[in-house]
């Protein structure tokens, strides 16, 4: 009953405490197709699951490169993700630019965070729709953080954020314990693996996940189909009765061999 | 009453050369490494060779250092945004248009600087651009600029003609020399320019640009107006010591690395 007068703007209180419009904005994040982020001592994994707003479209490209050593998958609003994207990025050459090294992490993350919060204390702005994991690499290591629309961000070892996120969450809880240790292909694979858990009896195909790496002396770079269809293939068997599953493997199998035909055009990101 | 003239300038002069020669698939730029303020010496291992991590275009400029530097800042992080929306490096040709826009945005405080910009065009084509400070550009087969330009362009002129934008009607702005000849006029280009220019020595880094990357080399060049006097102190300091006194060679010693910064000369 109280929610819907106190949840018109941004500005107002609720009797319980609470901002109802922040909390409205963390929905959002959770209508967003579903974004993983983990990190070992030395390499963070960032990968999200592709999709598409009809079968005539394109999928939306929802990791970015902020630098070589810093990079952004978001969930949400992919407009104010691609907005904050410019920004992080504009701040990190701008960093580089007057102290000639590179944006530590933990200090873009608090900009992005008092930027957020700015916007849940004006009456003529609007919370940001989107939950934003930043993977980098500074002096003390890999992190990994997730910022919300609220203005707060916390340091993950893993994290998924978006729709069905809950069951890559499950995965990761069981297993990341041994992430801090894991090898950069292990991590991969466990990016990978925890993606799958979010497609929930989709077969799992390269075409639909997008994977990103950096690490020590490996700047911030997207894996190609390949690279991604051979770690699939590693636990993935081919299943014989169904038919679809079967084509659907091969065609995945055969679209990246074609160099940037038919299978670049699948997963062909809209350009900024 | 006189008019009152600034008893101080935000500019100064460091010297040096650049060159640079547009081949049918290559691009070679080159400078010398001698940094120097009036008649001294500052560093003589100083590159003015800027890789702009566009594969395909190199940067040398003379003139202020500090304001190269800046300048050189400046177009890197301009890149990185470029990169950053387009998801591709810069071209060669739209690394020149925004060096020339870059330069024009400080039309009335410029950048001290005297550019070459060189690389290979889309078509794999090697291509120069010359500038002046304040960012008028034009598209040559070969260029110099610096302290030794006055020196090594007539030469130029006379040993690369096609290119030459003195001809008309214009012809083919690359020159039909191969990349090892290109590489030999511009290594005895500047052991001439040394000889007469005193700003110009040291060592000559040059950057050959080709299709599958970058190669350097660097040459020796003159470091003094007579190497033999150094060689001829050296000497003379040996036969010295022998005859027993330490102090006074390293009395010697020392007056002779002092020469060697201080004024380059008259040694």
């Amino acid at each position: 009953m109280f929610r819907n007068q106190y949840d018109t703007d941004v500005t107002t209180w609720s009797p319980t405490g609470r901002l109802f419009q922040v909390e409205y904005a963390m929905e959002a994040v959770k209508q967003g197709s579903a974004a993983i982020g983990l990190r070992s001592r030395s390499h963070v994994v960032l990968a999200s699951v592709n999709k598409a707003q009809s079968e005539l479209s394109s999928h939306q490209r929802k990791i970015f490169k902020v630098d070589d050593h810093i990079g952004v998958a978001i969930a949400g609003l992919t407009a104010d993700g691609r907005v904050l994207s410019r920004y992080m990025r504009s701040e990190s050459i701008n960093h580089s630019f007057t102290y000639e090294s590179p944006l530590p992490v933990g200090r873009l993350v608090v900009r992005l965070a008092d930027k957020a919060q700015v916007c849940t204390q004006r009456s003529w702005k609007r919370p940001y729709g989107v939950g934003l994991l930043v993977g980098g690499l500074d002096e003390s290591g890999a992190h990994l953080y997730y910022n919300c629309p609220s203005g707060n961000y916390f340091e993950y070892q893993a994290f998924a954020i978006g729709s069905r996120s809950q069951a890559a969450k499950t995965y990761l809880e069981r297993r990341f314990e041994s992430f801090n240790e894991s090898s950069r292909e292990d991590l991969i694979k466990d990016a990978i693996l925890a993606i799958r858990e979010t497609l929930q009896g989709e077969t799992l195909k390269s075409s639909l996940c997008t994977v990103s790496v950096l690490g020590v002396d490996e700047p911030f770079h997207f894996l190609d189909q390949e690279s991604i269809q051979k770690v699939i293939d590693t636990f993935e068997k081919v299943p014989e009765e169904e038919e679809d599953g079967g084509e659907a493997e091969a065609e995945a199998a055969a679209a990246p061999t074609e160099q940037g035909g038919a299978g670049d055009q699948d997963v062909a990101p809209m350009e900024m | 009453m006189t008019k009152q003239h600034a008893n101080w300038s935000p500019y100064d002069n460091n010297g040096g050369t650049c060159v640079a020669i547009a081949g049918s698939d290559y691009c070679v730029i080159a400078a010398d490494t001698r940094m120097s303020t009036g008649y001294s010496i500052l560093s003589r291992d100083y590159s003015k060779i800027h890789n702009c991590k566009a594969d395909k275009a190199v940067l040398s400029s003379s003139g202020f250092q500090a304001d190269v530097k800046a300048l050189q800042k400046v177009l890197k992080s301009r890149h990185l945004v470029y990169q950053h929306q387009h998801n591709k490096q810069m071209s060669c040709p739209a690394m020149a248009q925004l060096l020339s826009n870059t330069l024009y945005f400080k039309r009335f405080f410029p950048y001290y600087a005297f550019n070459v910009l060189g690389g290979l065009d889309e078509e794999g084509k090697g291509c120069v651009f010359t500038y002046d400070a304040v960012g008028s550009y034009e598209k040559v087969g070969y260029s110099a600029q610096g302290s030794g330009s006055t020196l090594i362009m007539p030469f130029l002129d006379n040993q690369l003609k096609s290119p030459s934008p003195l001809l008309l009607p214009a012809q083919d702005a690359i020159t039909p020399l191969s990349e090892p000849e290109a590489v030999d006029l511009v290594k005895t280009v500047f052991a001439s320019a040394t000889e007469r220019d005193i700003y110009t020595g040291d060592k000559l880094e040059i950057m050959i640009l080709k299709a599958d990357g970058i190669r350097t080399e660097v040459m020796e060049l003159r470091k003094t107006l007579s190497e033999c006097w150094q060689h001829t102190l050296s000497i003379v300091l040996i036969r010295i010591s022998t005859l027993g006194s330490l102090c006074y060679l390293e009395l010697c010693l020392k007056f002779s690395c002092v020469v060697n910064r201080f004024s380059f000369s008259y040694l």
